[in-house]
């Protein structure tokens, strides 16, 4: 059992610190839907519907958080062979996937009635498009083996591939002209948005992680016992096949 | 070298050399990924324009928004060089005078920019309307819907 | 209600808004529920595996011996 040492601390960990994750996004997610629906101001120029910002924004900024999260942690399976490394790979993909999704479609919803458009294939909405295709590989590749280990070497070393892109995605709208506008929360010379409208943005963007916590957590914690359940199979096997030949 | 190591330099190497092909590509298709062209670059004839399908962006230029029915004409601008534009059709919520926008269409003979699609582009300042009007009265409004000056 | 009719609307962009919301809620209300439930099957699974004494090899034809099934996303 010496392959789970490291999973058990994840484990007892991760039961402690799982209550305050759960507690922090319900409070910050429902603080911010609050201040993001009612609690804040209309824009100057986009009216009412600059409200949809505040799940556009924080999603795009999980999308391209959780992918580094995935590549980062594929690279450290790859190299040092971390038992836990690939499972948290793993885990976080469909996270990133989906924020990944929201963000697109929400800015769909976000550009019809401000760019006059649902999409444009611009630098900025091309290369979140790619994102989100690369979360969908290496899923796919991830259970494309029969044996999970060659199935998830093949998919860290795509999500180390595919990393190239979050740099391409921050810069877009700075390298290329994009309809898309330049970053407004983290740029040089401070932020670009009241500060009535940063309350809502920064509460759903700390919920959001919060959130990604939970479901890490939950996910790490299936994969853990999915892979006990393989070794003890095995063993299971195995014994039946000595037991045959004796 | 043990086989950590060689693991790590090669994990190193393969992102550096995905990075910087992903840069050759990028950089060889600048033109095809830029999303517009400014009247400069189009005046100036830096891209070919002759019967092709391009977009063309900057400012709507400060009064000069003329409404004929269904028909629109105004002027795009950046600041150096200006561009007529005709369009008929639907207008997007955020097209204004001094706004962004990208145009899409083709350079008519008589170099007026035929425009079959309008898009509005925004900038990146939020903020509700009593700061932008108090910026405004200050004089401290740094967003791009300046008055002509 | 005429209050509540205009935050319903968002000054004419009610439905973008609102679909906005309702499309994160869903989704991470679905990533959520698919999380929960597969951390569940999985450590029952493990669980009915461990209370079995492992090396009998009667068990191992036993129908709930099926490998999982590739996890919901």
């Amino acid at each position: 059992m010496h392959r789970f040492a490291n999973p058990a601390r994840f484990m007892r960990i991760a039961t402690l610190v799982l209550p305050w994750a759960m507690g922090v996004a319900i409070l910050t997610l429902g603080a911010g839907l609050w201040f993001g629906l009612a609690g804040s101001p209309a824009d100057y120029q986009q009216g009412e519907s600059v409200r949809i910002m505040y799940v556009h924004v924080p999603a795009a900024w999980m999308g391209m958080f959780c992918y580094t999260a995935m590549a980062v942690c594929s690279a450290m399976a790859l190299i040092w062979k971390h038992p836990l490394a690939d499972l948290l790979a793993r885990a976080t993909a469909p996270v990133g996937a989906a924020f990944t999704f929201v963000c697109l479609v929400t800015g769909a919803l976000w550009g019809k009635p401000m760019w006059g458009t649902w999409w444009v294939w611009d630098a900025r909405l091309t290369s979140m498009l790619i994102l989100l295709f690369l979360y969908l590989g290496y899923m796919a590749l991830a259970d494309a083996f029969d044996d999970p280990q060659r199935g998830q070497k093949a998919a860290a070393i795509l999500s180390l591939v595919g990393v190239v892109n979050v740099p391409i995605i921050k810069w877009s709208v700075d390298w290329w002209n994009t309809l898309h506008q330049p970053a407004s929360v983290v740029k040089m010379g401070g932020p670009a948005i009241d500060s009535s409208m940063m309350i809502p943005l920064m509460l759903m963007a700390v919920g959001f992680h919060a959130f990604w916590v939970v479901v890490l957590i939950l996910r790490t914690r299936a994969e853990i016992a999915a892979a006990k359940v393989r070794t003890l199979r095995m063993a299971q096997v195995h014994a039946a096949g000595q037991a045959e030949q004796a | 070298m043990t086989r950590k190591q060689r693991r790590l330099y090669f994990v190193v190497l393969g992102v550096l050399a995905v990075g910087a092909a992903a840069a050759l590509v990028l950089t060889a298709l600048r033109q095809d990924i830029v999303f517009f062209f400014s009247p400069s670059e189009i005046l100036e004839a830096k891209v070919p324009t002759e019967g092709r399908r391009i977009r063309l962006g900057g400012l709507v230029e400060q009064g000069s928004v003329v409404k004929d029915g269904a028909i629109v004409r105004f002027r795009v601008t950046d600041g150096a060089h200006t561009l007529p534009v005709v369009y008929s059709g639907l207008l997007p919520d955020l097209f204004r005078e001094g706004q962004g926008v990208v145009t899409e269409g083709k350079m008519g003979p008589d170099g007026e920019f035929q425009a079959a699609e309008v898009l509005a582009k925004h900038d990146e300042n939020y903020m509700p309307k009593e700061v932008a009007e108090s910026l405004k009265k200050t004089g401290h409004w740094q967003g791009e819907s300046q008055p002509a000056k | 209600m005429e209050s509540l009719n205009a935050f319903l609307s968002m000054g004419g962009y009610g439905g973008y808004v609102w679909s906005s919301y309702a499309l994160t809620v869903v989704v991470l209300a679905g990533v959520l529920w698919a999380s929960v439930r597969a951390a569940r099957l999985r450590e029952v699974e493990l669980e009915q595996l461990q209370s079995m004494r492992p090396n009998r090899r009667r068990r191992r034809a036993a129908p709930d011996t099926q490998p999982p099934e590739s996890q919901v996303s």
